[in-house]
């Protein structure tokens, strides 16, 4: 969406297009296999229209932050999986807070806890920067922490937000085509992830990620990028809490843990490279999306849904040993 | 010492000491690791008098061996710079089909099968990792997937033969002999051993270090690394599956989400035993140190009865605190 079409808009040099095309090969082919997706559930069960598009986008919202939360923290060299349980405690904060509030005070919780997610977010960055100890391992403890806290503000599912914060995610937006919580993910990431790919900062993030010895010779500020990414990725866990608040209409402690690793997958079939410095937001987005259709798809043909796991799984392998060979092929070429 | 320097002051003599102390600590890990634990334990001792007892410590051990087992594995795929995050779902597994086979196929098949499968999983994870180059991450995460996905349409299928751990194994994971002497170490203690030697004294324990320090160094000096890495996860995938039974005849039980709590523990007793997750540095010594700490840890979060998610915070926080502070003293 961003850079394919800046490019077609642009005076073309000879071979502009082309370039543009080869460059976002992997996001343009996952746009095109979701299509696929969806063309083939439509084959497989007629009446699949705008309705059950809707409940699609209802249904991989949330995932689709998770994926995009996972992206901010991947792209800078780290890998946060703290996720899930960021987005648990996003979740029953929302769900306790705004139950039997009004319209007006649920949005202002909303933002509140999008800051929490951030400074949460932040709080897991310095612990990566101050400590120097893997950020796999800081996260996973700190998925510890989190979920420890979200337990702590709900120990049991429950909570409620007012009926028009939940209509937020539901419904559509002027045509029956386009769900509104297709919009709301346009939306955020749109608003926060954009804006800072185009400044020094957001830059940097790229920078870190592809060589933080290089970047910090450069005169990049390391740590600073760092506690940014995981900034970001706190803000869109909380985020992805809110949204499960907004879809489920109840907080649960332990609604986060499926999403922690699903979003990984995500970004993995989204092409991000989890050596970090590689990769936008559109093509994991995608990758949500046609994650969350396998399981319906299954469901429709017949089979067991739960096999949606070992298929989300399996594509995940695949995608990376295709994307390997690929790039032997080319380099021995 | 020269008469015609200065008497070094005091605050010299500290942090002269504060060195000393570091250089020590860093030669021999495995001592300031295991004065943690003793600390620990006293600290048990202190806020409970009279519960540390041979009866305390044979049940310790008895609930330390199945996360030292799968950190034995953790190790081995560490010390090449990989990491393995399906333990915990092969774990599971082969508890779970040893179990809902047992009355069908007999104990002794059904171990087998188990077995089988946790090396079958390690096969592919080293296959992927070896051979078609996936990320260690990648490859052992989808295969996590791929077989928590199967082990849940298993149940459904499986559901009609009732889950039955075997009598001997609910007797090696929860028995204990003349007293107090817990039975699991009949499998913990050689597989320590062998792990211990083999990592020190045989080849293919060079060739792991060689390859994690070094790929590339290693692999222009002749050693075949697909084939060291393909051992190498069979190998864990091998000691998820033990580590899997040995946990179900703890719990006399097998559910399908037996071995899930212990991706987190495998990974940080091992980070806290000293083995770097960039590979080629560590051992498993400090990794069996490194489970023991975590569950003395999780015994007094236990006595000191804080609610659930205080002993969650505590136990993330400290499991980080102790891998900052070993992170520090070893970089230095």
């Amino acid at each position: 969406m961003s850079s394919s079409a800046a490019t077609a808009i642009r005076p073309a040099q000879p071979g502009a297009l082309e370039r543009a095309v080869r460059r976002n090969g992997w996001t343009i082919g996952l746009y095109l296999l979701l299509l696929a997706f969806l063309l083939f559930t439509k084959l497989i069960h007629e009446s699949f229209g705008a309705f059950d598009i809707e409940t699609l986008a209802i249904g991989a919202l949330p995932l689709a932050l998770a994926a995009a939360a996972q992206t901010a923290a991947v792209v800078a060299g780290g890998i946060d999986l703290s996720v899930g349980a960021l987005m648990a405690l996003a979740n029953v904060l929302a769900a306790s807070l705004m139950l039997n509030q009004s319209f007006g005070t649920a949005l202002g919780i909303a933002a509140l806890v999008l800051i929490m997610g951030a400074l949460a977010g932040a709080l897991n960055g310095a612990l990566v920067v101050a400590t120097k100890v893997p950020d796999i391992v800081v996260t996973l403890a700190m998925s510890f922490v989190w979920g420890g806290v979200a337990l702590l503000v709900l120990p049991h599912p429950g909570g409620g937000a007012p009926p028009e914060f939940q209509a937020l995610a539901s419904g559509r937006f002027l045509t029956e085509w386009v769900p509104n919580a297709l919009v709301v993910l346009v939306l955020s990431v749109g608003l926060i992830w954009y804006p800072l790919q185009r400044t020094r900062l957001g830059l940097s993030l790229y920078a870190v990620g592809s060589d933080a010895l290089a970047a910090f010779r450069s005169g990049v500020d390391v740590a600073r990028a760092k506690i940014v990414s995981y900034t970001v990725c706190g803000l869109f866990a909380a985020a992805g809490g809110l949204a499960l608040t907004m879809t489920t209409g109840i907080g649960s402690p332990l609604a986060g843990t499926y999403y922690t690793l699903s979003g990984v997958a995500a970004v993995v079939l989204g092409g991000v490279s989890l050596a970090g410095g590689r990769g936008g937001m559109l093509a994991p987005l995608a990758a949500a999306y046609i994650l969350t259709i396998i399981p319906t798809d299954l469901l429709f043909l017949g089979a067991d849904p739960n096999f949606g796991q070992v298929i989300q799984g399996a594509i995940m392998v695949l995608v990376v040993m295709a994307a390997g060979l690929i790039s032997l092929r080319r380099s021995g070429a | 010492m020269s008469a015609t320097k200065p008497a070094p002051s005091p605050s010299a003599t500290m942090v002269r000491c504060a060195q000393d102390w570091r250089r020590r600590a860093r030669e021999q890990t495995i001592i300031s690791l295991l004065i943690l634990l003793v600390a620990l334990v006293a600290l048990l001792d202190v806020i409970r008098p009279g519960m540390v007892s041979l009866n305390w410590i044979s049940s310790t051990l008895l609930y330390a061996a199945p996360l030292g087992i799968l950190a034995a594995g953790q190790t081995l795929v560490m010390l090449t710079g990989g990491i393995d995050l399906s333990v915990a779902a092969v774990a599971t597994a082969a508890g779970y089909v040893m179990a809902s086979q047992a009355t069908a196929q007999g104990d002794a098949r059904a171990v087998f099968f188990g077995l089988g499968i946790a090396a079958a999983v390690g096969l592919v994870n080293g296959i992927g990792v070896g051979v078609l180059r996936v990320q260690p991450l990648i490859m052992t995460l989808g295969m996590s997937l791929v077989v928590a996905g199967f082990l849940t349409v298993y149940q459904v299928l499986a559901v009609a033969s009732a889950a039955a751990v075997p009598g001997f194994v609910t007797a090696v994971g929860s028995g204990t002999s003349l007293g107090f002497i817990p039975n699991s170490l009949v499998l913990w203690v050689p597989i320590a051993a062998l792990v211990i030697w083999g990592l020190r004294r045989s080849g293919y324990g060079r060739l792991l270090y060689a390859v994690g320090d070094n790929p590339t160094a290693a692999r222009l000096a002749g050693v075949r690394v697909w084939e060291v890495l393909v051992v190498d996860y069979v190998l864990s995938g091998l000691l998820a599956g033990i580590a899997g039974i040995d946990l179900a005849g703890l719990t006399s039980t097998a559910t399908i989400d037996l071995g899930n709590s212990f991706l987190l523990p495998s990974i940080a007793a091992v980070v806290i035993g000293g083995t770097s997750i960039f590979g080629g540095r560590g051992g498993y010594g400090g990794s069996i140190v490194g489970a023991l700490i975590l569950t003395v840890l999780v015994s007094l979060l236990t006595i000191i009865d804080a609610p659930e998610p205080f002993r969650q915070v505590l136990y993330g926080a400290i499991i980080l605190g102790v891998a900052a502070a070993y992170t520090r003293v070893v970089n230095e």
